[in-house]
């Protein structure tokens, strides 16, 4: 990149830059204008000059010129008007160039801001497609949060800066060059006076901002380096927690804010300082003024009118002075700021961007072999992990590399993957090097998974098709508004040097995946995902979700039919008390009292959880029928019992699970409550009170706490309560509900709630996973497991993929490798979190899938134990980074090398 | 039965009879209670032992597999714990539990007894003592297995 800003802008907005000083310039005229008219309105028709005579007219708008050899022209000679007609015409003279020159101003400031949203646009997306081109080596050494502050929050104030580069010098610099001019002309000596002063504030205060510029750096600096740490902490939380650290992490993050704060506090005092200084200059001025020009006009040299015209031009010197002082700081400022950034994001063996580009077509098979040739491969510290190595591996051959722990096979691996280049010698497809194949080849003909698994923070269904995201290969058609924004969109992108990719197009290269488009894609995302064997996975996390109806409509529309077949099955095996069953007009005793006066999902805020209590349509609801009290002497009960059974336990005790009233932080709380109530009566306690103990009772189930607390009586009255609450449900709360309808699916609740519609009974251990087969088998006779499937693939796999077990994520990475159905398939310890069975396991499923439908792909595995290697056409054996035995698993096996000792 | 009814039951098993009520009160509330219909296993020989059952009502046998099939070695009948040795010394199943009645038992799970036991030493010695009751019982058992 340009290493100076102002280069770099000029590189980019010169022709802005032209036009907009054009517009300033002509924007003089009105202005200048503008100063003359209130002396003309003044000293003519207000004071009547021209117009002493009654009835008087003096021409308007008489345009005439003075040139040069040609004589006075006359262009028009003006309209004849008297001196209220004269006021009225100035005056909305007066307001037309107010107007004009408001207009101006606008049009100026947006330009302006316009350019310089602009170049900041450029300058990040230069910045990230510098990213997306180092090599890997840079990556090992940055934290991802100090880039991301560098390109959002380092070239921020460049933004500001960029419309004001070239015009706020050339225009301040001729105001101030004016008004000195103006003062020469009164007085040469005192001229004199001003320049020296100025030459010192131009000298000085510059000098003294150099110490602000280097605090201003250490400040950028510091504060990139604390956000660096505040990701790494972030990142790094459970070791943090694991080890007790926490407080060593407290100490470095206020060590790190002392010395921020003092840089801080130091470019305070520095700036207050610089600015003092400059007032001070800018005020001494009148003081030499007043003192030698009145001591020259008391000894005569000087008349009085020049020295008050000297004083008032002087007055707009320091203004212009000021702001261009404040300019040249500003640009130093973003300069260094820009120079800090652009120092790093130059880097030595940048990728050439012919490299990533765009393509859209698919190129063809890789059919040439894959091959080493001599080469070495080091760690960042040096350390050699290859040492000339030189193999091959031929398309369609599957190899196992063995490797002892410092073998060195997983750098081969990588150099595969150009995820590490070499330290010597290359990796060559064919005759090419491969690192100057293009990406478009080596990222759809090969694929790579390993251990280290990076997942976006995306929907399960993102990070699997992730990988086949190479172009946009729809075109999209807008209409209407959303077409003029595409417009908009693309010419601003082209404006900033943007691309104009459209991200709404369909990426999805779906011949990789073996598919035609998105309705038979599918099929082969379900084969990829059985075969890593995390079909099962995903279907638990589709139960435990609410699916979207808009786009499971499958689901809803036949819960009914999935529910009956549910209950039909139970029914058959004998396992009816498994499930208690939702019936509008029963009580179920294996569900909450709160579930029950509810018999609905919450779907809002309102009526979820302790908000319940607290609704008073809900309390009303309550008291109608009766309720309230019972419900308030219930919960005191069970206050009085959980504080009974659980006050003497440390709060963090695994016991305080299976307490589901309260959480052993609210403990003390309803102590003291339960101590203050004890002995009042109902009526004198306060509403917020009744809440809180009467939420307790909400949680009750009387099989699960066997406190003895629920009656015939009260289950009707419920069930009664019930009926209540709907009847009369405010238009407020109509959405803040979705009651359980036996022929309705629930959108607020999970798929598995949906099709028990019911609770599973307390008293059976083994129920949860009985029904969860049984489930699995029925959404399977019903067609529906595809569908279940795909609820489940909308799961979130949060930031890096952290809601996913270790194991998860390396299963969906691997699927995401098969998925593209490549030439290379490149395995790292692809399954190191799973265990020995497993592993083996997925690897023969794996084999199988890549090789479906007369594919042959080259497959390189390298694997965590020797015994995985049985089923390869070859097997390489690794040793200190040296290639010690190649063979098929039979000579290895018959031969008394490392292979055989390993195995053993 | 109520919690309070279940704490009277574990205070009659032998294992319970010293630990004061509270405790126990507390040691059922976080158990589940668990029901079987006659016929329905409690847990297989070799399963991972993960829990201890004591009987509430209805009895059960426990099975000891065999060459020639499951044989019944003993039978379980209200009051009477079962699993908790292998809870103890964290082995598998040494036999199977099946419900020779309909069954209703309190399933007290692994950690929690465990964390008990850590908590309320008194607990931990009353245990001791009755697992050291049944070693000396098996010994005289097995002396005069040796003897006879």
């Amino acid at each position: 990149m340009e290493p100076s800003l102002a280069r770099y802008i000029w590189k980019h907005t010169r022709k802005q830059q032209i036009w907009i000083l054009l517009i300033v310039l002509l924007s003089m005229i009105p202005y200048f204008m503008s100063f003359d008219l209130p002396k003309l309105i003044v000293n003519g028709p207000i004071q009547g000059k021209g117009f002493e005579q009654p009835g008087a007219t003096l021409p308007f708008m008489r345009l005439h010129y003075n040139l040069p050899f040609i004589g006075e022209v006359l262009l028009f000679s003006g309209f004849q008007l008297g001196r209220k007609a004269t006021l009225l015409a100035l005056s909305i003279v007066f307001l037309l160039l107010v107007v004009i020159n408001g207009l101006f101003k606008l049009y100026i400031n947006t330009y302006k801001g316009r350019l310089g949203e602009r170049m900041l646009r450029r300058i990040r997306f230069d910045l990230v497609d510098r990213v997306l081109r180092f090599p890997p080596i840079y990556f090992k050494r940055v934290k991802s949060a100090e880039v991301a502050t560098m390109v959002k929050d380092e070239v921020e104030p460049l933004g500001g800066f960029i419309g004001d580069a070239f015009l706020q010098p050339v225009l301040l610099g001729g105001q101030a060059l004016t008004a000195m001019l103006f003062i020469m002309v009164q007085n040469v000596w005192l001229g004199a006076i001003a320049i020296v002063i100025v030459v010192i504030q131009i000298v000085l205060i510059p000098r003294m901002r150099r110490r602000l510029l280097v605090l201003g750096r250490q400040r950028q600096l510091t504060a990139r380096a604390l956000s660096g740490r505040v990701g790494e902490i972030v990142d790094g939380i459970g070791a943090v927690h694991v080890h007790d650290t926490s407080n060593y992490e407290r100490a470095d993050i206020a060590a790190r804010l002392g010395l921020i704060f003092k840089i801080r506090f130091d470019l305070y005092q520095w700036k207050f300082m610089v600015k003092f200084l400059n007032n001070f200059l800018a005020q001494l001025t009148p003081f030499l003024f007043y003192m030698i020009g009145g001591y020259l006009v008391i000894a005569g040299r000087l008349d009085v009118g020049q020295l008050v015209a000297v004083i008032g031009a002087y007055k707009d010197l320091p203004g212009p002075m000021k702001e261009l002082i404040d300019w040249d700081q500003d640009r130093q400022d973003v300069q260094v700021k820009y120079q800090q950034v652009v120092e790093q994001f130059t880097v030595e063996d940048i990728i050439a961007p012919t490299i990533g580009a765009l393509t859209i077509d698919n190129p063809g098979p890789m059919t040439n072999p894959l091959s080493a040739v001599g080469l070495s491969m080091a760690d960042d510290g040096g350390a050699m992990l290859l040492n000339r190595i030189s193999m091959q591996v031929k398309p369609a051959e599957t190899v196992a590399l063995v490797s002892t722990p410092t073998g060195g096979a997983e750098a081969l691996a990588e150099a595969f993957a150009r995820l590490n280049w070499p330290e010597s010698g290359k990796v060559a497809s064919g005759a090419d090097d491969l690192l100057e194949l293009p990406e478009a080849v080596t990222g759809r003909r090969m694929s790579y998974a390993s251990s280290d698994v990076f997942l976006f923070q995306a929907s399960l269904r993102d990070n699997l098709l992730y990988g086949l995201k190479h172009a946009p290969l729809t075109s999209v058609t807008y209409d209407g508004a959303a077409a003029d924004q595409q417009r908009w969109n693309i010419d601003e992108a082209r404006r900033s040097g943007n691309p104009d990719l459209d991200i709404h197009s369909d990426w999805i290269d779906y011949a990789s995946a073996g598919a035609t488009g998105p309705h038979d894609l599918f099929e082969a995302v379900r084969r990829v995902l059985d075969a890593v064997l995390l079909s099962r996975d995903i279907l638990d996390l589709g139960l435990r979700s609410s699916a979207d109806l808009t786009r499971h409509t499958k689901l809803a529309g036949r819960i009914v039919e999935l529910r009956a077949a549910l209950r039909t099955r139970l029914e058959q095996e004998g396992l009816r008390e498994l499930v208690v069953p939702f019936e509008p007009g029963a009580y179920n005793t294996e569900a909450t009292i709160g579930q029950n006066l509810l018999f609905g999902a919450a779907a809002g805020p309102e009526l979820a959880d302790k908000a319940l209590a607290a609704n008073p349509y809900f309390a009303s609801v309550l008291k109608q029928a009766g309720l309230d009290r019972t419900l308030y002497e219930m919960g005191m009960e069970i206050a009085e019992q959980a504080i009974e059974l659980f006050a003497d336990l440390p709060p963090d005790h695994q016991f305080f699970q299976q307490l589901a009233f309260m959480s052993a932080e609210e403990i003390p709380a309803y102590e003291t409550l339960l101590q203050r109530l004890k002995n009042r009566s109902y009526e004198a306690v306060s509403e917020a009170d009744r809440a809180m103990i009467i939420t307790l009772s909400f949680a009750y189930i009387e099989p699960r706490h066997r406190f003895g607390l629920l009656t015939d009586e009260l289950m009707r009255k419920i069930v009664a309560a019930r009926n209540q609450f709907y009847e009369n449900l405010p238009p407020e709360l109509q959405n803040a509900i979705e009651r359980y309808d036996p022929a309705k699916y629930i959108a607020a609740a999970t798929v598995m709630d949906n099709v028990l519609f019911g609770r599973l009974g307390n008293n059976h251990p083994d129920a949860p996973d009985r029904i969860r087969s049984i489930v699995y088998e029925i959404l399977d006779e019903l067609g529906l497991y595809a569908e279940l499937l795909n609820v489940g693939l909308d799961f979130n796999v949060g930031a890096g993929g952290r809601r996913l077990t270790g194991g998860q994520r390396q299963k969906l990475d691997v699927a995401r490798a098969l998925l593209k159905r490549p030439d290379f398939l490149i395995l790292n310890r692809p399954l190191s979190a799973l265990d020995q069975r497993i592993q083996e396991k997925v690897l023969r499923n794996v084999l199988e899938e890549a090789r479906r439908d007369g594919h042959s792909p080259a497959i390189v595995w390298v694997v965590t134990s020797p015994a995985m290697a049985t089923g390869f056409d070859r097997v390489i054996v690794f040793d200190s980074g040296q290639l010690v035995e190649d063979g098929t698993h039979e000579t290895l096996l018959a031969g008394n090398g490392i292979f055989k000792e390993l195995l053993s | 039965m109520l919690l309070k009814d279940e704490v009277g039951m574990l205070q009659r098993v032998p294992l319970f009879s010293g630990i004061e009520p509270a405790k126990l009160k507390l040691l059922a509330f976080t158990s589940d209670r668990v029901k079987y219909s006659a016929g329905q296993i409690l847990f297989r020989q070799g399963d991972e032992a993960d829990a201890a059952y004591v009987i509430l009502s209805g009895s059960a046998d426990i099975l000891v597999d065999s060459d020639s099939g499951p044989i019944k070695v003993a039978e379980l009948l209200p009051n009477s714990i079962v699993g908790e040795i292998a809870i103890l010394c964290n082995s598998s199943r040494t036999a199977a539990v099946r419900a020779a009645t309909d069954l209703e038992a309190l399933r007290i799970r692994k950690d929690h007894f465990l964390r008990l036991m850590r908590e309320f030493p008194e607990m931990t010695i009353e245990i001791l003592r009755v697992l050291a009751d049944r070693l000396s019982h098996t010994t005289a058992d097995l002396i005069d297995a040796r003897t006879a």
